[in-house]
């Protein structure tokens, strides 16, 4: 039944917090309290997130680990979190690029919306005419 | 609720003939400071041949954990009031904080047992080591590799404000 699952709960692996202070920001499991909580850390100085605990379920388990010992502090946490190019490797995850343009979105002001709806449109119209030229060309066949 | 623990010092009221008495210490948990001050009347009323009339607090202090980012293991012997008897009970939590402990603990209690704050004489809440620990529920998180999904996710929206009643489609409870 364990190999059904691919994301664990274990020292070394980067959340993201979804609920409170910190929501939004990635974080490293350095601990685990009790089966409701997790002792975790941003490192605070890369990502914000101080050394605290927090709920399982203020969290979800990304695919990115590291290696880090037990309550590990913040010197070795911080060498590894770089070491090991978390935060690159979030930035790149579909994950974290849908929440990027869903912030981007939010935060368009009504010129970029125009410029968007500009370019939705040079994009359907190209789209559109290599459909035509596809349609085109299988009657003609 | 948020338990503080208390460092309350008091004494008998100094007289003509004793004009030192002896001061005693003790170190409460509540939830504010006037309920520190009460339990201390309570558990000195118990102990001692002093009561609030003819004592004096000296000092009541807020007292912190030395390492509240380090994970322990806190044994409590407390003595409750059931509604029968009294019982004498250890327990265990793993927590940051003594004051978190003491919080798990008085919810926890309040759960299994049905006693309240008042109910319960905290006697003892001490650090433990790893080899001290008594419970296997305890025992269990003594692994530097312990691994575990989270099989069953229910996942709440970020900000209150965000939380919908309906929902367009099924959510997903496990992460892959």
């Amino acid at each position: 039944v364990m190999s059904l699952f691919t994301r664990f709960v274990e020292i070394g692996r980067v959340v993201l917090v979804n609920y409170g202070p910190y929501e939004g920001k990635i974080a490293v499991i350095i601990d685990v309290i009790d089966q409701n909580t997790a002792l975790v850390s941003g490192p605070q100085k890369i990502t914000g997130v101080p050394r605290h605990a927090l709920s399982f379920k203020r969290m979800s388990l990304t695919d990115i680990k590291i290696n880090i010992e037990r309550s590990v502090r913040q010197k070795a946490l911080i060498k590894a979190f770089t070491e090991g190019q978390v935060l690159e490797k979030w930035e790149k995850t579909s994950w974290a690029k849908k929440r990027a343009a869903r912030v981007k979105r939010a935060n368009m002001n009504d010129f970029d919306r125009f410029k968007a709806m500009l370019a939705k449109k040079r994009k359907s119209h190209i789209v559109q005419d290599a459909q035509r030229k596809l349609i085109k060309a299988s009657r003609t066949k | 609720m948020p338990y503080h623990e208390y460092q309350v010092i008091g004494r008998r009221k100094p007289t003509e003939t004793d004009k030192n008495p002896k001061i005693f210490r003790m170190r409460i948990f509540a939830t504010n400071e006037v309920v520190a001050k009460s339990r201390f009347w309570y558990f000195i009323n118990k102990t001692q041949k002093i009561k609030k009339t003819a004592g004096e607090i000296l000092s009541v202090n807020e007292i912190y954990d030395k390492k509240p980012q380090n994970i322990k293991n806190f044994g409590i012997s407390l003595r409750y009031h059931s509604r029968s008897n009294q019982v004498n009970i250890y327990k265990e939590y793993r927590d940051l904080t003594r004051t978190g402990a003491v919080t798990k603990l008085l919810t926890d209690m309040g759960g299994r047992h049905r006693t309240t704050y008042r109910r319960m004489q905290i006697m003892e809440v001490k650090a433990v080591t790893p080899k001290e620990t008594r419970r296997a529920s305890t025992r269990q998180f003594h692994d530097s590799k312990i691994k575990f999904p989270l099989p069953h996710r229910v996942l709440r929206a970020p900000r209150k404000r965000y939380d919908s009643l309906f929902q367009a489609k099924r959510p997903i409870t496990h992460f892959r």
